[in-house]
């Protein structure tokens, strides 16, 4: 047994020079991974420690006792809860708005042909690369001028309206791998565009859609200088402008910042495990078809 | 893609789809429009919404903006025309320039660092390694944390006497380096910081090789090719197409670093870390100088136009484009 199992890992000398690459890239890999996660094992553990331990040297990875109510108080301290609440309300209409008005553009680029489409295509990717801050002067002007501030429309409307370039992008890039039989085929049932816009192409573009739907929920949730710019009242505060808030309260209290940034991060990370190959494909797609 | 595998269509769907033109003309016209009138409505009515939006948060903003950055304006007294006297002031402020020194210096360090060690990571976990989707976890996720958690985190790594950073160096004798304190350091540390985010870049590379043909490497063994010549001929090739696109984006985001300055430095020590969009906020928000603000935005859409146009044009011929197979 032993001499058939050594025979066959070990069948050359190049398979054994492989064996060695292999393990040295698999080292180098792991060094990586220990530092890319060392930030996180120093939030989360700072997060567990009582307020002076976190200015102990050297530092315990592993405190005690472990201070579970770091998490409590940081989240009292100011309502998380709501801002969680708040944040929320944003992202859900934030979903309801892209899913529909990015899928709705998207069908009329991937699966029409009307003059000009080819053109408009264009103004979509362009689109893509204008600065968000050229024009959010202008943009901050219209929104006091129409009395939204301090309310969430600017955060939403705008998103009715195409649902952005690169939602727009990533569904046509999907609608057109679509076979088109089925399209013709419910045309001649006699369905219009509008039918088989939501009752073919809608339901098999689940993938797709999650995709975008995973990406709309990270931005709502990271995003920082659209709620810094349009709320003022802190009982409309979404989270990033809560922890914000937070942090230059709390200048050195490492412990209780360190539980409410992790508490932030949870929900992030969460939702990569539960939608990881959405995550991928979405990259994927960005990428490669750009 | 992923539904096109899964679709099995009956036989029947694709023959009656070449019945569909025929189908197409026996149908009354139901206004006395042409079949193309038709189609563009209805094609114009689908792309109405993106129409909308692009008039209504895109061109009319960028035009007010234009207009604006030739007025002197606080938001609470009615505009003045300023003539050009905001761009005579973008000239003589040496904050701006500042700001484009802080800005660009960033660009040109953190995006090619970025992209090597995007790309380096990408190819060591292209070599079939065991815990593959392991490593592409712990290397993604940190580009998915929010932008406020990870200014405050950082803040916390960089802190002088506590921080992770020096704590590390002091285990292996390293004194002290006063990271945000000190105007030298500030920079090399946001670019450090820039660094843990580079997951998002690595995955769509690592999409990018998973994509190129096992043939070619097969083919290029029986020749007797080592591990570089692989790299050089058939990886990198392959993937110009990849790095290009990672490189403008990286270029168009890094001239938008906003979070970091605003949370982490407040653009110090001594404006060490002023990045553009900071300046930009700054004297919009804070100056209320709204029409020097506009400048500001139009000169830096020029700046990232300008700096695209630039890559395109300089490196543009130089990406492979396969032929479709």
């Amino acid at each position: 047994m032993a001499t058939v199992r050594l025979s066959q890992t070990l069948p050359s000398g190049k398979s054994t020079r492989n064996g060695a690459w292999r393990t040295l890239v698999w080292v180098a890999l792991m060094i990586g991974a220990v530092l890319f996660l060392l930030p996180f094992v120093w939030m989360i553990s700072s997060s567990l420690k009582q307020e002076q331990q976190v200015f102990q040297y050297p530092p315990q990875l592993i405190p005690s006792p472990v201070m579970l109510s770091n998490y409590v108080e940081s989240l009292t301290y100011k309502p998380f809860a709501e801002y969680v609440r708040n944040t929320l309300i944003i992202v859900v209409l934030n979903e309801f708005a892209i899913l529909l008005a990015a899928s709705f553009c998207a069908y009329g680029f991937a699966r029409l042909q009307f003059p000009g489409r080819d053109f408009w295509f264009g103004v979509v990717l362009a689109t893509m690369m204008i600065p968000y801050f050229v024009t959010m002067i202008p943009q901050f002007v219209l929104f006091t001028r129409l009395g939204w501030i301090d309310t969430y429309l600017p955060l939403t409307v705008p998103f009715f309206f195409g649902g952005g370039g690169f939602n727009i992008f990533l569904l046509r890039q999907f609608f057109k791998g679509i076979p088109s039989e089925l399209a013709d085929a419910a045309r001649v049932d006699g369905c219009n565009e509008f039918g088989i816009y939501w009752r073919i192409m809608m339901p098999l573009a689940k993938p797709a859609l999650t995709t975008v739907g995973i990406f709309t929920f990270l931005a709502a949730w990271n995003d920082f200088i659209g709620p810094l710019l349009y709320i003022k009242s802190p009982d409309l505060f979404t989270v990033s402008i809560g922890l914000a808030t937070f942090r230059s309260i709390m200048r050195t209290r490492w412990d209780l910042l360190m539980a409410a940034s992790t508490a932030m991060v949870v929900p992030v990370v969460a939702l990569f495990f539960a939608a990881q190959r959405y995550f991928v494909q979405g990259a994927a797609i960005s990428g490669l078809k750009g | 893609m992923a539904a096109r595998g899964r679709l099995i269509l009956p036989v029947v769907y694709a023959h009656m789809a070449t019945l569909s033109p025929a189908a197409d003309k026996t149908r009354p016209a139901r206004s006395g429009l042409s079949l193309t009138q038709r189609r563009t409505i209805i094609g114009y009515i689908f792309i109405a919404p993106f129409i909308l939006g692009v008039v209504c948060w895109v061109l009319l903003p960028a035009g007010v903006a234009g207009w604006l950055s030739f007025q002197e304006w606080d938001l609470i007294t009615p505009p003045v025309s300023a003539g050009l006297r905001n761009f005579q002031h973008l000239i003589a402020d040496p904050r701006f320039w500042q700001a484009l020194k802080v800005t660009t210096t960033y660009t040109l360090i953190s995006v090619p660092l970025g992209l090597v060690l995007a790309l380096g990571i990408a190819l060591l976990m292209n070599t079939k390694v065991r815990g593959i989707r392991a490593f592409r976890t712990i290397y993604y996720i940190p580009s998915i944390v929010p932008s406020v958690a990870n200014a405050v985190l950082w803040a916390w790594i960089f802190n002088t006497d506590f921080g992770l950073l020096n704590t590390l160096l002091r285990m292996v004798g390293i004194p002290k380096v006063q990271w945000l304190v000190d105007p030298r350091w500030a920079m090399p540390a946001v670019i450090l910081m820039s660094l843990w985010n580079v997951g998002r870049s690595m995955v769509i590379f690592l999409a990018g090789l998973q994509g190129i043909p096992q043939e070619y490497y097969e083919a290029a063994d029986i020749d007797g090719a080592g591990r570089a010549a692989k790299l050089w001929s058939i990886a990198i090739p392959l993937l110009s197409p990849v790095i290009f696109f990672n490189l403008i984006i990286g270029i168009i985001d890094s001239f938008q670093v906003f979070t970091v300055g605003y949370l982490l430095t407040d653009g110090g020590p001594q404006n060490a870390t002023l990045f553009y969009v900071l300046h930009l906020y700054r004297t919009a928000f804070r100056d209320l100088e709204m029409g020097y603000a506009a400048a500001l935005a139009w000169v830096l859409f020029f700046i990232i136009l300008g700096l695209t146009l630039l890559v395109v044009r300089y490196l543009g011929a130089r990406v492979y484009y396969e032929e479709p197979r």
